[in-house]
């Protein structure tokens, strides 16, 4: 293997960094799409058992196909420009949503050192690129020229904003408490000999529930689909897309979902970390508890939307910016407090 | 200083959460409701006019078609208002059989009610639950007159025919096979009573699910709780009736204030709200549904003991039996008028109501003498509620209307007609 990537860097010279680079993208990217597509079943499949009916199951077996169905569908059919829509910012809309969905994956650490890019402001990075998501939703509401798609970007653009703040302070706090904003050296600062109790959800505790739930916000899920508000604004800014440009939203949607679950099981449930470093648990390689960790949180992602009705606007902000803010920001205080003293066990 | 506009949208007739084809134009000052301007008249079939060419039997199926998700209740109605001008007196069994229908329908409104009210506020989980329980129930409709939905069951004079002694059976497929149509069958082997029976020991059990779902959930209450309040004087004066008028506070109701069939041989409560709120009246109905179940137990217990005849025994208003119609001139003469000229009604005018699942459902009919109405006119307690409209959703938000067109429980069968 190893002979063969350095026969491959001979031959290729200069063009190497960029093809090989290219490789580890497609490697990291693709996972993400199938992932994507094969959660849109999952939610199907699981929100169906909660609801007493039995979901997908007709197309392949157990409707595995369906995705693959969902897909070539929403590929082959019109994409419909509105005429009184701004054709340029229509188009670059979804393209604009997706794009630093999957951007925001390159800093994502899959085991120790499985990486695309070890930087050290991956943090920040991170929270660059999820904010950068709201404007293509903004730019979709705004182009679409339809009244239903203007509410629902400025309600999305209204709760994003409000919602990075409490998300903000909680990764200060984990900041803190590892001193580190690269995401490897985060999930190494949760190492330690009693296992889960070292991960960082146990001192952070408020935080973890509070990131959590910004970060369902933050994703426009239920219950806070405000800016999709089906039973509301119909379906808020997406409403005039379809076909393909639908589906970026769609995948767009759905690739930060993961995104925030994934980030939740690094920063908080110890990454690749298993639960305890003895022998049946720490057998399994690191990714698998990564996804397992992963996996939990997207499940509570989708039973959450089968359980609650949605909030209403006022609601959702007032509960941004009256509980999530002040509480994130007395916590920073505590913990900084907390710290000092010798109580402090991570 | 810059001109401030209002934003106008049009919300509907193809939304969501329009129940149908509700089409209002709001004018918005943000996302408040500044004010909002229902257009009805989409679903409108002119009922009341069709009526008027029809013989008095041909008209029953036209009020299932009303509000068409409470079937029977209209009909009831109807076929009151006919046997007030008649002046004959319907069966003991008969009337025992329609009050139970109308309790039925009454679940199935609420049923459907809750689940739509729920999924317009974003809890779809409850609509699923809630339509499970409401196939057992169209299913006993089925089972008494061919029909899930559009019954035509009820007849001046009593009901079609006494309950039937089976269920319709599931039968094997490929999705399900015999095993598992024997396990759904379990509650089908007896009569319909025996399924009715089993019914209403379970229900109350599924309605304690639907609450724990939203009842004490903050964010339900978050979105229902001093949503759409009316006060006693004004519900009154905008004429609201039903589960409308009780979630303000007024107890009213037909069935204990001007009892018809055998509602006052019946041992059962009303439930009055306090603060004419959206989660007043939706406390309201889930009770309702209780009672109803309530209702349904005694009818059931009446009518295990007590077989008799489901209609009168006048050929100018019921049929005669099949056989004797075959074998005897008089019953093939009566029965062939029956069927082509229809009833003649006494001239004069009637108003019979009954209470609807929306509230009080009333038909006036004026008779010239003739085998069809002179006039009908229908009185459908949607009206009243959706003409409220815009003063309930004033100063509310836009995710507000919805919760509110939910509570108004609007059905756009009866409100055009």
């Amino acid at each position: 293997m190893t002979e063969l990537l350095q026969y491959l860097q001979n031959l290729l010279g200069v063009a190497w960094l960029p093809i090989w680079t290219v490789v580890k993208i497609l490697v990291i990217v693709v996972p993400i799409m199938l992932t994507v597509a094969y959660l849109t079943l999952a939610e199907r499949k699981v929100i169906g058992y909660m609801q007493v009916r039995i979901g997908p199951n007709r197309v392949g077996y157990f409707g595995l196909l369906q995705p693959l169905a969902d897909g070539l569908k929403l590929l082959l059919k019109e994409i419909i420009i509105p005429s009184g829509s701004n054709k340029f910012l229509f188009i670059i809309a979804p393209i604009l949503a997706l794009t630093p969905a999957l951007a925001a994956w390159a800093v994502i650490p899959f085991a120790d050192g499985l990486v695309l890019a070890n930087v050290n402001a991956g943090l920040l990075y991170i929270l660059a690129m999820t904010s950068l998501g709201v404007y293509g939703i903004i730019i979709a509401g705004w182009a679409s020229n339809s009244k239903y798609a203007f509410i629902g970007s400025l309600r999305s653009a209204a709760q994003i904003v409000s919602y990075e703040i409490p998300m903000g302070f909680a990764l200060v706090c984990v900041l803190m408490v590892s001193q580190s904003m690269n995401l490897g050296d985060i999930v190494l600062g949760q190492k330690s000999s009693v296992g889960l109790f070292g991960w960082y959800f146990i001192p952070l505790f408020p935080m973890f529930v509070v990131y959590f739930i910004s970060g369902v916000a933050e994703t426009n899920r239920a219950p806070f689909d405000m800016a999709e508000g089906e039973s509301e604004i119909v379906a808020g800014f997406h409403v005039e897309y379809s076909g393909m440009a639908f589906a970026l939203f769609f995948l767009a949607e759905y690739a930060n979902m993961i995104m925030i679950a994934i980030l939740t099981a690094i920063m908080f449930l110890g990454g690749w970390l298993p639960p305890f470093d003895i022998a049946p648990f720490n057998l399994l390689p690191g990714i698998f508890w990564l996804l397992a960790k992963t996996s939990f949180i997207l499940f509570l992602f989708l039973w959450f939307r089968a359980t609650f009705p949605r909030y209403r606007y006022d609601q959702l902000m007032r509960l941004g910016w009256k509980v999530f803010i002040p509480l994130t920001l007395v916590w920073v205080v505590v913990l900084g407090a907390w710290m000092q003293t010798p109580y402090w066990l991570w | 200083m810059a001109e401030i506009k209002n934003y106008t949208m049009n919300f509907g007739p193809q939304h969501p959460s329009a129940h149908g084809v509700l089409r209002l134009v709001l004018e918005l000052d943000g996302e408040v409701i500044e004010r909002a301007d229902p257009h009805i008249g989409l679903l409108h079939r002119g009922t009341e006019k069709l009526a008027e060419h029809k013989t008095y039997l041909q008209s029953l199926p036209y009020m299932d078609r009303l509000d068409y998700v409470s079937m029977m209740c209209n009909e009831h109605a109807y076929v009151m208002a006919i046997e007030k001008m008649l002046a004959i007196e319907v069966p003991v069994r008969a009337q025992y059989i329609r009050v139970m229908f109308d309790e039925i329908t009454r679940v199935m409104n609420h049923l459907l009610w809750l689940g739509a009210h729920a999924l317009d506020i974003g809890a779809m989980t409850v609509f699923l639950y809630a339509f499970r329980e409401r196939e057992d129930l169209m299913d006993v409709y089925e089972a008494v007159s061919g029909a899930r939905l559009h019954a035509a069951y009820y007849r001046p004079g009593g009901v079609y025919r006494d309950l039937p002694d089976s269920m319709p059976l599931y039968q094997a497929s490929k999705i399900h096979n015999a095993k598992a149509v024997k396990k759904m069958n379990e509650n089908r082997e007896g009569s319909l009573l025996d399924f009715m029976e089993d019914f209403t020991t379970r229900f109350p059990i599924c309605v304690d699910e639907y609450e724990t779902l939203l009842t004490d959930n903050r964010i339900w209450k978050q979105r229902t709780v001093g949503i759409g309040v009316v006060t006693p004087e004004r519900a009154l004066a905008l004429g609201f009736s039903g589960p409308m008028l009780r979630g303000s506070g007024i107890v009213w109701d037909l069935r204990k204030k001007q009892p018809y069939e055998v509602y006052d041989r019946i041992d059962f409560d009303i439930p009055v709200g306090v603060e004419g709120d959206c989660y007043d009246r939706y406390l309201v109905r889930v009770e309702e549904m209780r009672q109803s179940n309530r209702i349904i137990k005694q009818c059931i217990s009446w009518l295990r003991q007590n077989p008799g005849p489901v209609i009168v025994n006048n050929f100018k208003v019921a049929p005669p039996k099949r056989e004797s119609m075959k074998q005897n001139m008089e019953e093939l003469i009566h029965h062939f008028k029956l069927f082509t000229e229809g009833m003649h009604v006494p001239s004069g005018e009637a108003y019979a109501a009954v209470e609807h699942p929306k509230g009080e459902f009333g038909i006036y009919v004026i008779s010239d003498g003739a085998n069809k109405p002179y006039r009908l006119k229908i009185r459908a307690p949607g009206f009243a509620h959706i003409a409220a409209l815009d003063e309930m959703v004033r100063g509310h938000m836009i995710a507000d209307v919805v919760a509110i067109i939910g509570t108004q429980d609007i059905v756009f069968g009866e409100v055009d007609r």
